[in-house]
């Protein structure tokens, strides 16, 4: 019995696991665990990125969605073609909260839907020259547009366009980088794929091949890698960044321009803030240019006390000392809002499932405020990511992989979680079923949640959720 | 403690400074009064001319793709789940975009197709995710529609559903119908006709009900709850036996009783069966019905009525006579008096709308309403812009704004165009005010141009499906809708003038 979730965690992965067929439970067993802090790769076997089961009603979504969704989507000076049919396009149009400065359709096309509009024809005699033309259009109407990717949906991979041909014909043609990226849905068995496709295609047609805008190096640069910048927090990290003395010639890819990309191997130091998504290219980076890279997590004080230190530490001594002048500054507005808010949150059982890093990041942040995260999982993790949540979470902790509807909703209805965080997709079946709940993927249009600045709204928001009274106001059916 | 979140911090200082300094130092973006030209030069006629000479380029289309369709018409029903034969990712794109117009859950699986299966083609893809699916959700139905990769790679779900099946996957009495679906034909009106002519088809074939009383409606792709609800309750006072074919009022508007419930309601599949017994079947939207149509006709054998989409007066009163006729009831006098109400509402305000200028952005049916509604009340619809409109809805819109040429004369209709299109049109042609989804309040920000939400999708406003646009009572709500919203612009251009009213 787990004292911490107040059940015998790996009875409650077996009761639940009894309305699967027999060959779906075996499987799916292996993707559900009972944490153990110590955990190593060889103690925990979590299985993850594999297949979803057919029919179970996963929340994953596919290569294209991490691809044009997250990585490609937020370069904000370029145009990404939702190359197909137009559905993929339209479902991803605008709805990620990948802030961006500029002007949408003239500078920044970010919260566009740019299309080939496949038709049948398309199909039958294939794309490459209605794609051909419409790169040709897209320079005409977007005149200030540094550069253009090809976003594949699943068509193109299956009629066998040579989308790579019309990249490099309409590179010279029009002078501008045309970017192939081979993100069809149905590749991988997740959106992880999509962020790997994209990372070699970042490495294949932009590093070397696009001159970055830095212009003079000094040794305090560092790039933000892998922040998406939802609700604006690349941004209020950047600040910290700042504040501590380093200069960031990058912020990639949220509210990034093309230029800004090609930095890439131009820091002293790559700061990694979503490593699923983005460790591709600083391992790249790393064995290419020699270039450092750390991960690092501004969320909640106590881990942004320990990332900014962290940080320092791979500079001199004035880095060091402005890092702590930093945390000096903040810590009684972080001490305040923590006075303020904790005893409302204290004791209060938090359930997760989100994506990339925030599984695990967000963890401290939960802790910062008294709450207890009992149960935690990924949409598309890997080992890698599964080996740096275990040390994150309570001992017992029920730690899930690509749970389905089904699963989910059961580990809920037995957990009773005062708080769930998850997408859109979970939102309104935990609201129908009472349980305060907040989106943590896209903030739930709120946030920043990172940083300084971030905390609070952070804060104020799990207030809010655990605490309005409409929840007071659910009354049972007739029975 | 005041907190700031993203609506403040990004207009305090530190934030421009963060901001504009990055932007020197390592943005590379062009010179200011490039952007300038570049801004002004979109508004221009010679700009307008290049964007409508596009020839394979779309931009910001109003149209989204047959599956999401397929998978709307299906959560109409008792106790059925969406079953998606495809990309997994396709099913969790419907699922979000549903959830984020409906606020509400949204179930639908897919059989999570991948590489393997694009070569080998998705027979065991889709065995295994009807055995899942129903081990775990355990629907009377399994609404089965494709992606674009099924279609693609031409696999036959006839033979599969009949192969899990006869193996025994999954038992001979649930229901299976499918439809095909490709993204790459028509759109999302489509998908939503093809999986209702599968459900009507399937769950009849082989069956005689006994003929009836009662009367079918078919509302088609609208994603107003509201309206579901509204067309009940005319019925309902009309003492009218009916049934609501696709009723998805009870399964994207469902009650909080603190349960999570997978079916709360939807069309019983009795009922199904009971409809190919009706008097006759009304369509309340013509171009996402016109498949479903043919099969009634010809299969049912039954009369197969679509009206004009009952938005606005005339339109509601043609359901209402046709409905009469049908059943040879009268009009109750209660709906007499909603019509006096609405039309009363209507006079009180036309001041505010004569001779104001629409743009208009919709699926084809709501179009027609909409025109309809706009000439009733004096409004001059201008351009009309229709992604996923037809030759032949083209030729009714004009004929319908023909009906007024005082005021439907200066309309032009655009088909096959996008929102980008209109960009260009609300720059050269201006408008006073917009009616569409909530994509178009990126034209409210670039024109200035006030949007007054109607359609699908609704993403950043509340409840607004809601509340019913079809029907007299319909008239009142989207009357008061856009007659506030025009006066709230009245306000706010007034606020500095000595003509700041406080009564309108």
């Amino acid at each position: 019995m787990s004292k911490i979730i107040g059940l015998d965690t790996n009875k409650l992965i077996d009761d639940v696991l009894k309305a699967y067929p027999e060959k779906t439970a075996k499987e799916r067993r292996k993707h559900l665990l009972q944490n153990d802090p110590e955990c190593t790769s060889s103690t925990c076997q979590l299985k993850s990125n594999v297949k979803s089961r057919p029919g179970v009603m996963t929340s994953r979504g596919c290569a294209y969605a991490g691809s044009k969704g997250v990585v490609w989507g937020p370069i904000k000076d370029m145009v990404h073609i939702s190359h197909g049919p137009v559905g993929c396009g339209q479902y991803s149009w605008w709805s990620r909260r990948n802030y961006a400065v500029g002007i949408t359709g003239i500078n920044s096309f970010v919260a566009m839907h740019i299309t080939s509009d496949f038709q049948e024809n398309d199909i039958v005699f294939g794309g490459d020259k209605k794609l051909e033309q419409l790169i040709r259009e897209i320079k005409e109407m977007f005149p200030l547009a540094k550069g253009i990717t090809i976003q594949c949906e699943c068509p193109v991979g299956l009629i066998g366009d040579d989308i790579e041909s019309v990249a490099r014909n309409m590179t010279k043609e029009l002078g501008i980088p045309v970017i192939p990226v081979r993100c069809e849905g149905f590749r991988g068995i997740s959106q992880s794929l999509g962020h790997h496709i994209a990372n070699d295609s970042i490495r294949d047609w932009v590093l070397g091949k696009v001159k970055g805008s830095l212009k003079k190096s000094t040794s305090y640069d560092v790039i933000i890698l892998g922040d998406y910048n939802i609700g604006g927090e690349a941004w209020s990290s950047r600040k910290i960044l700042e504040e501590m003395g380093l200069r960031v010639i990058a912020q990639i890819p949220g509210d990034c321009t093309l230029g800004e990309l090609a930095n890439l191997p131009k820091p002293r130091l790559i700061l990694v803030h979503c490593y699923r998504s983005t460790n591709y290219l600083a391992r790249y980076l790393e064995e290419t240019y020699d270039i450092p890279w750390l991960e690092y997590n501004f969320f909640g004080p106590t881990k942004i006390y320990e990332s900014i230190r962290k940080i320092a530490q791979k500079f001199d001594e004035k880095i060091i000392e402005r890092g702590e002048k930093v945390i000096e500054k903040y810590k009684p507005i972080m001490d305040a809002v923590i006075e303020k808010y904790r005893p409302r949150l204290e004791g209060k059982r938090v359930m997760l499932y989100v994506g990339g890093l925030r599984p695990r990041h967000i963890v401290g942040a939960y802790e910062d405020l008294g709450m207890v995260v009992v149960a935690t999982g990924y949409e598309f993790a890997h080992r890698d990511d599964y080996e740096r949540t275990y040390k994150e979470l309570p001992k017992n902790a029920l730690i899930y992989d690509d749970p389905s509807h089904y699963e989910l909703e059961k580990f809920a209805e037995a957990l009773k979680p005062d708080l769930v965080g998850s997408g859109i997709k979970e939102k309104y079946v935990y609201h129908k079923m009472g349980m305060p709940f907040r989106q943590m993927h896209s903030w739930d249009y709120s946030g920043p949640y990172h940083g300084f600045d971030g905390f609070p709204v952070f804060a104020r928001d799990m207030d809010m959720a655990v605490n309005n009274p409409s929840w007071k106001l659910i009354k049972g059916r007739k029975k | 403690m005041k907190i700031q979140d993203h609506v403040e911090l990004y207009k305090r200082e530190d934030y421009l400074e963060l901001f504009e300094k990055k932007k020197k130092d390592f943005e590379e973006t062009c010179p200011e009064e490039e952007i300038n030209r570049i801004i002004e030069y979109t508004k221009t006629e010679e700009y307008k001319e290049k964007n409508f000479s596009r020839k394979a380029l779309t931009i910001n289309p109003a149209k989204a793709c047959q599956p999401l369709g397929a998978v709307l018409c299906a959560l109409g029903f008792k106790d059925t789940l969406p079953f998606v034969h495809g990309s997994q990712g396709c099913v969790a794109y419907f699922r979000s975009h549903l959830s984020r117009h409906f606020k509400e859950p949204v179930p639908a699986v897919s059989t999570s197709m991948t590489e393997d299966a694009a070569v080998f083609g998705g027979l065991s893809n889709l065995i295994e995710g009807l055995e899942n699916a129903y081990k775990l959700y355990s629907p009377r139905m399994f609404a089965i529609s494709t992606t674009c990769m099924a279609e693609v790679i031409g696999d036959d779900l006839n033979a599969f559903i009949k192969k899990a099946k006869a193996d025994g996957v999954i038992s001979p009495n649930i229901l299976s119908p499918h439809a095909n679906t490709p993204s790459f034909v028509g759109s999302h009106i489509n998908g939503y006709d093809s999986m209702l002519r599968a459900i009507l088809s399937h769950v009849s074939q082989g069956l005689k009900p006994a003929q009836g009383e009662h009367i079918n409606i078919i509302p088609g792709f609208d994603t107003y709850t509201g309206n579901y609800r509204e067309i009940k309750r005319i019925l309902n006072m009309m003492n009218i036996p009916y049934i609501l074919l696709a009723d998805i009022s009870d399964t994207l508007d469902s009650p909080n009783f603190g349960e999570y419930e997978m079916y709360p309601g939807g069309t019983p599949l009795s009922d199904v069966v009971r409809a190919s017994g009706a008097i006759a079947t009304i369509s309340l939207q013509k171009y996402s019905t016109s498949k479903t149509g043919e099969f009634i006709r010809d299969i049912w054998h039954q009369p197969f009525v679509d009206v004009p989409y009952p938005l606005g007066i005339k339109n509601t009163d043609i359901l209402l006579n046709v409905i009469c006729d049908l059943t040879d009831k009268p009009i109750p006098e209660e709906l007499l008096n909603e019509r006096g109400r609405a039309v009363d509402a209507m006079i009180d305000s036309y001041a505010y709308i004569h001779g104001k200028r629409f743009a208009l952005v919709g699926d084809p049916d709501l179009l027609l309403g909409l025109i309809s509604f706009l000439l009733e009340l004096g409004g001059v619809p201008v351009h009309i812009v229709c992604t996923n409109g037809d030759e032949s809805f083209e030729e009714e819109a004009y004929r319908i704004l023909e009906r007024e040429p005082l005021f439907g004369k200066q309309a032009k209709v655009y088909i096959r165009k996008d929102l980008w299109h209109l960009r260009s049109l609300l720059f050269t042609e201006p408008v006073d005010f917009l009616l569409g989804n909530s994509y178009c309040k990126a034209l409210w920000k670039d024109t200035g141009v006030p949007l007054i939400r109607v359609g699908f999708p609704i993403f950043d406003r509340h409840h607004m499906h809601r509340m019913p646009i079809i029907g007299y009572q319909g008239a009142i709500n989207l009357l008061t809708l856009m007659v506030n919203t025009i006066l709230d612009e009245l306000d706010r251009e007034t606020k500095d003038s000595p003509s700041f009213d406080v009564i309108r």
